[in-house]
């Protein structure tokens, strides 16, 4: 599902997808997002997101609604080599 | 999903990750450089530059079920995570006509919620049932 892409000197970003998180244009506006951003709750929607990720010797590109009919555990942690 | 980019994730997973796992991670590893998407999730802490130790049950429409997030010293319980899912995914399937009970695990008994269970959960569940046997 996820499609795979050619890595190149520029580091591949990805971010949310669509809503009120699509895009910042000034400083001034993300701060003022950043106040109105809503709290995770439980029974809402998850926020969609794109992401550049590794899987089993390939560089993809993820997106979070290519899972809508499966069920998806998302794990943040702190960084890569570290302890826990 | 870290802050670390594809690259050092395929390091981590060539070189020390798959010494613990055969074959290596087998999903994907994603890279969240500038933490945008642990700040959608709440879970970005910009005075370390890094994502919380959160965790977020999706459903098959794209609904957060539950999450957990630790700071970054207390490891996860996968098999917690999992139990976990596999609740939802009973409540799911039985249209909420069954709720899974503290302590419940796959094969232990469900409550049916209804008028006459009101009042009357003692006579049904126990508070041994809330631990591991």
């Amino acid at each position: 599902m996820p499609e795979e892409f050619k890595p190149g000197c520029q580091r591949p970003k990805g971010g949310p997808v669509g809503g009120d998180t699509a895009a910042a244009d000034s400083a001034e506006q993300t701060i003022q997002k950043e106040v109105k951003r809503p709290m995770i709750k439980v029974g809402q929607k998850a926020p969609d997101f794109s992401a550049p990720a590794y899987l089993k010797g390939k560089f993809v590109e993820v997106k979070l609604s290519e899972y809508l009919g499966k069920w998806v555990i998302l794990c943040f942690y702190p960084g890569d080599f570290t302890f826990v | 999903m870290s802050v670390d980019s594809i690259y050092v994730h395929k390091m981590w997973n060539d070189h020390e990750l798959s010494k613990m796992v055969d074959g290596g991670v087998p999903f994907p590893m994603l890279s969240d450089g500038g933490g945008m998407v642990g700040t959608a999730y709440g879970v970005y802490d910009a005075d370390s530059g890094v994502n919380t130790r959160g965790r977020f049950i999706i459903d098959p429409d794209g609904i957060i079920q539950g999450f957990e997030v630790l700071t970054p010293s207390v490891g996860r319980n996968v098999a917690e995570s999992l139990r976990q899912v596999q609740a939802f995914q009973l409540v799911r399937e039985k249209k909420g006509t069954e709720a899974t009970p503290s302590g419940w695990k796959p094969g232990k008994m469900t409550l049916k919620p209804a008028p006459d269970l009101v009042g009357n959960v003692w006579k049904e569940w126990k508070t041994s049932m809330a631990f591991d046997d």
